[in-house]
C-alpha cells in the first residue's frame, strides 16, 4: 500500500525491514474494547494499517512503530501500556494526528489522513479528536470557560452555542461556580476536569488521554477515572496511555506494546 | 461579520497575553513610542525652521531682485595706506542702463545709498543706517508707515531736507514725544521728520516682536544725500580711516511678473558683468533663495526623517526580540493550541496581533507625545514648529507597519513549530 511519507522524506521508506512484522491484524483476536454485552461495533473510529514510524536523529534511525495495524471501534475504551520507548507516545501522537506515519495508512472515521494537508489535519483535530494530557496543558491566560472553548476557536465554522455547551460541560465535570477562574487558581484535579471538558466540547469521535492521572493523587485519580468510565458509558471512544496497572485495567481492553509492536491484547 | 468579530477577539486575547507581562510589554512599546514621537517632532521642527527661512526670504520680496555693492576682496589687500579711497560698487550708470533696458519688465528700480552720518536730537546721538533713496522704496520692500508719510517724488526733485525714521530709531531719539513734525540733525544739516516706518515683522519671532536693529534706520531723499554728503563714505575704524567711494549701495528691482524674475536676474547679471571688472556687486534673487531653501528643506526632512526612522527601526527590532523570546517561552502553549486544532494561520495571526498591538499602542501614544513636543518646544525654546497633518498619520502607519514587519518572523517561527516537539517543551 503506497502512502505519503511527509515527515521524513523518501529515505525513510528504505528503512523497512521486510523480514520483521508478522501480520498484525490477527493480534486483535476478537477483542474490541467494547463494554461487556455491547452489540458489535457498527463503526471503526480509527484504523491503523501497516503503520511505521521512524525517527531520524542524526545518523541513527529509530523505529518507534513497526508495521502496526490496529482498529479502534466506536464506543470502545482501550488502555495502552508499555515500558518507555515501547512506542505508546508515538502511537498516541499518530492517533491524535499531531504526527504522521512514515509509511502505512491511518484512517480517522474512514478518512485517510495521508491525503490531508496541515490545515485539513488541524481541522480534523479540532472537530473529531479530544486530548487529555498528563500536565493538563491549559492556557494560563484564559479562564475555565475560555479554555474549554479553545478547540471551537479554530474550527472553520464553529457552532453558535459554544459558550452554552462549555458551561454545561463545566457543570458536567463538576466545575460549577469556578467557570471564571484561571488555571493557576484551580487544583490539579480541577484543572484536569477543565481539560476533560475541553476534550468534550467538539463532541469528538475519539478521546486520547496521555497519562491523564499521572500528576494526581490517588483519590483525585479515581474521580477522574470515574469520569472516563461515565463518558465511555455514554458511548465515547477512549484511548488512554498509562503505565499504572490499576489505571490500565479500568479500560475494557488493554493493549501492551513492546519495541513498537503489539505485545499482547487483553 | 464573523471575521471582524474574530479580529476583535484576537486583539482582546492579544492584549490579555501582553498584560501577563506588563513591564516587559511597556518597555517594548517604548521603542516604537519614542520612534514615532521623534518622527513627528523632528518633522515639525524641521518644517518650522524652513518655514521661517522662507518667510524671511519672502520678506525681501519674492518678485524683487536686489543688487548690492560689495567691497571686492582684492582691494582690501592692496590698501596698505592708512587712508586710501577705494572706489567700487554699483554706479548711477548701472541704474540708468537697467532702467533703459529692462523697464518694460519692471515696476520700479529703487536706488539706495548708505551714508555714514550721526543723527542727533539735542543731546541724544545715534548712529543708525542712514539711507538715501527714492519714494518707491516703501512699496518695493513692502514696508508699512506707522505715521506720517514716506519720501515723495517732489522731495526728490527739490532735494528737500526731510527724513523718515524707523520706529526703533524714533523711540531712541524721541523717547517721550511723536517725532513727526519735529527735527533731527543728520551730520550738520537739519531735517524735518515727515514719517515713521513700522517695524518689519519677521516670521522668525513667534511673538511677532521686531528684530532688534532692523528698524534702526533713517531715510532721506537720494538727491538730498548727494547734495550734502557727496559720494565719499568715511568710516573710522580703530584708528585708521576707511574712505570708500560708492555711488549706489543697493538697487532694488521690482519685477512685474513672478515668472520673469529669473530671466531678468540672468540678464542683469550679464549686463553688470560686462561693465564691472571685479566682483564688486552681488545679485540677490529671493526667489532663487526660496527655491534653494525649499531644496534644503527637502534634504533636511530626509535627514531628520532617516534619523527618526532609525529609531523606529530600533523599536521594531526591540519588538522582534521580545516576541522571539515570547514565542520560545510559549512553545508549550503553541503546541497545545496546535494539538487542539489551531492551523498555522491561527498561530501566525495570534502572534502578529500581539506585535501589532504593541507597536500600534506605542505608535498611538507616540503620536500624542509627538504632537506635544512641538508645542513644548514652541513654548519654551521660542522656536517655530509646523505640524503637517501628514506627519502623525505617516508616523502612525509606519509604527503599525513596523509591528507587522518585525512580528512576521517570530510569528512564522511559532507557526512552523512541530506540535509534538512543542508539547514536549518544558
Amino acid at each position: 500500500m503506497e502512502t505519503a511519507e511527509p515527515a521524513l522524506g523518501p529515505g525513510a521508506a528504505s528503512n523497512e525491514r521486510p523480514e520483521a512484522a508478522p501480520p498484525a491484524v490477527t493480534v486483535q483476536q476478537g477483542i474490541t474494547g467494547l463494554p461487556a454485552g455491547a452489540p458489535p461495533a457498527s463503526q471503526i473510529v480509527a484504523s491503523l494499517d501497516e503503520v511505521q514510524k521512524v525517527y531520524s536523529t542524526g545518523a541513527i534511525d529509530v523505529t518507534a512503530l513497526e508495521s502496526f495495524s490496529f482498529d479502534f471501534a466506536a464506543g470502545s475504551y482501550w488502555s495502552i501500556m508499555g515500558s518507555s520507548g515501547s512506542g505508546k507516545s508515538t502511537l498516541l501522537n499518530i492517533l491524535g494526528c499531531i504526527d504522521r506515519p512514515t509509511s502505512g495508512r491511518y484512517l480517522v472515521r474512514g478518512e485517510d489522513t495521508a491525503a490531508l494537508d496541515d490545515d485539513a489535519l488541524s481541522e480534523l483535530r479540532s472537530r473529531h479528536l479530544g486530548f487529555v494530557f498528563q500536565s493538563y496543558n491549559l492556557i494560563p491566560q484564559l479562564d475555565v470557560i475560555e479554555n474549554i472553548l479553545v478547540p471551537l476557536l479554530y474550527q472553520d465554522d464553529p457552532p453558535a452555542d459554544g459558550e452554552e455547551r462549555a458551561r454545561m460541560l463545566a457543570e458536567r465535570v463538576g466545575l460549577t461556580g469556578r467557570t471564571h477562574h484561571r488555571p493557576r487558581e484551580l487544583s490539579g484535579g480541577q484543572q484536569q476536569r477543565v481539560a476533560i471538558a475541553r476534550a468534550l466540547i467538539n463532541n469528538p469521535a475519539l478521546i486520547l488521554a496521555d497519562e491523564a492521572t499521572g500528576n494526581l493523587d490517588s483519590t483525585t485519580a479515581l474521580e477522574i477515572l470515574a469520569l472516563f468510565d461515565e463518558l465511555n458509558a455514554e458511548g465515547k471512544t477512549i484511548v488512554m496511555v498509562t503505565h499504572e496497572k490499576e489505571v490500565g485495567e479500568r479500560a475494557h481492553a488493554l493493549l501492551r506494546l513492546k519495541d513498537g509492536r503489539v505485545e499482547s491484547v487483553e | 461579520m464573523k471575521n471582524s468579530f474574530g479580529l476583535v477577539r484576537a486583539v482582546r486575547l492579544g492584549v490579555r497575553s501582553l498584560l501577563l507581562h506588563r513591564l516587559r510589554s511597556l518597555l517594548t512599546t517604548l521603542g516604537v513610542l519614542f520612534g514615532t514621537s521623534s518622527v513627528i517632532a523632528m518633522l515639525a521642527i524641521g518644517e518650522g525652521a524652513s518655514a521661517e527661512a522662507q518667510d524671511q526670504i519672502r520678506a525681501l520680496g519674492s518678485q524683487n531682485i536686489i543688487l548690492r555693492s560689495i567691497k571686492p576682496a582684492t582691494q582690501a589687500t592692496n590698501s596698505n595706506q592708512s587712508s586710501r579711497v577705494s572706489i567700487y560698487g554699483l554706479t548711477h550708470a548701472d541704474h540708468r542702463r537697467i532702467e533703459q533696458t529692462y523697464m518694460q519688465f519692471l515696476n520700479s528700480v529703487v536706488p539706495v545709498r548708505e551714508l555714514a552720518q550721526e543723527v542727533r536730537n539735542g543731546p541724544l546721538v545715534e548712529q543708525p543706517r542712514v539711507l538715501a533713496t527714492t519714494s518707491e522704496y516703501v512699496k518695493a520692500t513692502s514696508r508699512r508707515m506707522l505715521s506720517g508719510r514716506f519720501l515723495s517724488d517732489l522731495d526728490e526733485i527739490s532735494a528737500a531736507n526731510v527724513c523718515v525714521l524707523g520706529s526703533e530709531l524714533a523711540r531712541r531719539l524721541f523717547p517721550f514725544s511723536d517725532p513727526v513734525g519735529q527735527q533731527v540733525k543728520v551730520g550738520v544739516e537739519y531735517y524735518d521728520v515727515i514719517g515713521m516706518l513700522a517695524p518689519r515683522v519677521l516670521a522668525g519671532d513667534t511673538k511677532g516682536r521686531p528684530m532688534e536693529g532692523l528698524t534702526d534706520e533713517l531715510f532721506l531723499p537720494l538727491s538730498t544725500g548727494k547734495k550734502y554728503y557727496g559720494e565719499l563714505l568715511v568710516r573710522s575704524n580703530s584708528g585708521s580711516r576707511d574712505i570708500e567711494q560708492v555711488q549706489l549701495h543697493e538697487l532694488v528691482l521690482g519685477v512685474k511678473e513672478p515668472e520673469l524674475v529669473l530671466d531678468v536676474a540672468d540678464a542683469t547679471r550679464e549686463m553688470l558683468g560686462r561693465f564691472h571688472d571685479e566682483g564688486d556687486y552681488e545679485v540677490i534673487v529671493p526667489l532663487e533663495e526660496l527655491e534653494s531653501a525649499r531644496q534644503t528643506k527637502r534634504i533636511f526632512n530626509i535627514v531628520l526623517g532617516s534619523i527618526a526612522g532609525i529609531s523606529l527601526l530600533v523599536g521594531g527590532i526591540g519588538i522582534m526580540n521580545v516576541m522571539l523570546a515570547t514565542v520560545t517561552e510559549r512553545t508549550r502553549e503553541i503546541g497545545i493550541r496546535r494539538a487542539l486544532g489551531a492551523k498555522r494561520k491561527h498561530i501566525v495571526s495570534q502572534f502578529l496581533v500581539e506585535c501589532v498591538v504593541l507597536s500600534v499602542g506605542g505608535g498611538a501614544v507616540g503620536v500624542l507625545l509627538g504632537l506635544a513636543i512641538p508645542i513644548a518646544v514652541e513654548h519654551f525654546a521660542g522656536m517655530r514648529t509646523v505640524v503637517t497633518p501628514l506627519a502623525p498619520i505617516l508616523a502612525f502607519c509606519i509604527s503599525a507597519g513596523v509591528g507587522v514587519l518585525f512580528g512576521l518572523y517570530p510569528a512564522w517561527r511559532a507557526a512552523t513549530m512541530d506540535p509534538v516537539e512543542a508539547l514536549r517543551h518544558e
